[in-house]
């Protein structure tokens, strides 16, 4: 207990106070941050996820601005209850082009990683119209004002660059190809191929069923392909992580 | 409580401020020792259960504990208990399954709880539907109320494009795509609501009838009620998908509808199929 008794010259002493609770510090910090550096190989590597075609992202950029995640979470957990509701339970792999990601446990509406899919564009429509529509119960807002706004893609690219700039693998050709991709998803008699090479699995139609890029176009959109990149008939995830 | 430790001299920490002293009075022992206890467990804890993140991930810990092994393991612990009658069920001929007490009632139950948690969102959680949505109560049908048909529905949807043999047919849009005018379009519209209550202008009811039997009756049939290959509604019946008011109707013949129902054979065992379509056959409609 020796050195326990000399700590009356750290508590007298300022400058050697100073210098030792930095030693401290550093020592927790590195602990706490080192393991980040090293945070890829807790992502395992799966099949078929991409980043966001521009409409999908610009639809992600929507479902934060009105706030969806407040009620609907988009990470299905381990648990049998909820593999038999929702589907799969989520990988990590599949929201690590998501800045920010999406997860959650409070769920005041369902969980939205494997909506894709689920239901037809038209019930999109009509629920984020009016959700008591379809389902009388439900507590969710109205949200038919989306079909109001066009939206034009003047933006899109610095939006993809700004994913860019933060990790999302958004090549060359994909920035430049940002404003033609946006506006060819949801049009079925475009020449979509270029699209379709760029973002594999991406789904092109005319979300809405009005003439012209609403913000609920984008919005169904990413709602559609929530979840559905990974097959996993082929994909079978490590046992253990 | 109610004894009093004896007052005695207990040293000082040795610190003094301004003239202020401090006791060195032990810890209490049960706090000491629990206190061990803790950091005890604590390392026996990280030893037995996945902890230190290393370069190439995680120690596993020697329990093997993992939660995906753990909702695998029950997943396939509930689907080796229903296994037997899965298959019994998946295998049956759909006709046959109300013959069958046991199979007819677990289906029952297990087509409710595949209902609740894939359909309800559309059809509504008693089944009731909703403007856009058919009601599966009642006998109407638009591709057949009998469970193979029903059956079929389910596996393949309607008019979706990741099932190739999804149910399909288009009404065309003969306003949009000016197949008829606009006072062709109130005719065939009145005449449509002559067949099942009163027409909005009986005046116009004899001119739709032709517009009818000329653009409509191949597939609603010349009387009206319908073609369930095509999936082409009863117009007689005065039940309706959409509204069967003049307005909606206007728009319906003005724009087409195109309802979608995903193929649910992705998502779904033969088994949970076979089990909901019989549950819907069983709400009152079934033919």
């Amino acid at each position: 207990m020796s050195i326990l008794d000399k700590h009356k010259i750290l508590e007298t002493n300022g400058s050697l106070l100073f210098v030792f609770a930095f030693l401290v510090v550093t020592i927790g910090g590195i602990v706490e941050i080192a393991p980040l550096f090293w945070l890829e190989n807790t992502i395992e590597e799966v099949e078929g996820v991409r980043p966001y075609s521009p409409l999908e992202l610009e639809g992600r950029n929507i479902y934060i601005r009105e706030g969806c995640y407040v009620c609907h979470s988009q990470m299905i957990r381990p648990m049998r209850d909820e593999v038999e509701r929702y589907g799969h339970y989520s990988l990590a792999a599949e929201s690590m082009y998501d800045h920010p990601f999406q997860w959650g446990s409070k769920r005041t509406g369902p969980d939205l990683a494997r909506v894709g899919g689920r239901y037809s564009d038209e019930w999109h429509v009509d629920h984020l119209r009016n959700p008591q529509s379809v389902v009388p119960e439900s507590v969710m807002p109205k949200y038919g004002f989306l079909e109001d706004t066009l939206i034009e893609a003047e933006h899109v690219r610095d939006l993809m660059e700004t994913n860019a700039f933060v990790g999302v693998p958004y090549t060359e050709e994909m920035l430049e190809n940002a404003v033609a991709d946006f506006n060819v998803q949801i049009d079925p008699w475009g020449d979509y191929d270029g699209l379709l090479e760029r973002y594999p699995g991406a789904q092109v139609r005319n979300f809405d069923g009005q003439p012209g890029i609403s913000e609920m176009d984008a919005l169904i959109a990413y709602l559609q392909m929530l979840g559905t990149l990974v097959d996993f008939s082929t994909f079978n995830p490590d046992a253990s992580r | 409580m109610s004894k009093k430790p004896e007052k005695k001299e207990v040293e000082t920490t040795g610190h003094s401020w301004d003239g202020i002293e401090e006791y060195n009075n032990p810890l209490p022992r049960w706090w000491l020792w629990t206190f061990y206890a803790c950091i005890v467990w604590a390392v026996l804890y990280t030893i037995a259960y996945p902890a230190w993140p290393l370069l190439n991930g995680a120690t596993p810990g020697i329990l093997g504990f993992s939660t995906r092994q753990n909702v695998a393991e029950e997943i396939a612990s509930v689907e080796e208990a229903n296994a037997a009658i899965n298959d019994r069920l998946a295998s049956a001929e759909l006709t046959q399954i109300s013959a069958d007490a046991d199979l007819q009632s677990y289906a029952n139950n297990a087509g409710a709880a595949v209902f609740r948690t894939w359909c309800a969102q559309c059809h509504g959680s008693g089944a009731a539907g909703a403007t856009g949505y058919p009601n599966l109560l009642d006998d109407d049908w638009l591709w057949g109320g009998s469970i193979e048909e029903i059956h079929t529905t389910i596996s393949h949807g309607i008019r979706n494009e990741t099932d190739p043999d999804a149910r399909y047919s288009q009404m065309p849009s003969f306003g949009t795509d000016e197949l008829l005018s606009k006072a062709e379009i109130r005719q065939v519209v009145n005449y449509v609501m002559s067949l099942s209550t009163e027409p909005n202008d009986p005046a116009v009811v004899e001119d739709g009838a032709v517009v009818f039997a000329d653009n409509c009756a191949s597939c609603h049939a010349d009387d009206g009620t319908g073609d369930r290959t095509q999936g082409a509604p009863n117009l007689t019946d005065a039940i309706w998908l959409y509204g069967g008011d003049y307005d909606t109707l206007i728009t319906s013949v003005s724009e087409a509808r195109f309802g979608v129902m995903p193929n649910w054979n992705e998502r779904l065992s033969d088994a949970e199929i076979a089990a909901v379509a019989t549950y819907v056959h069983g709400l009152g409609g079934g033919e």
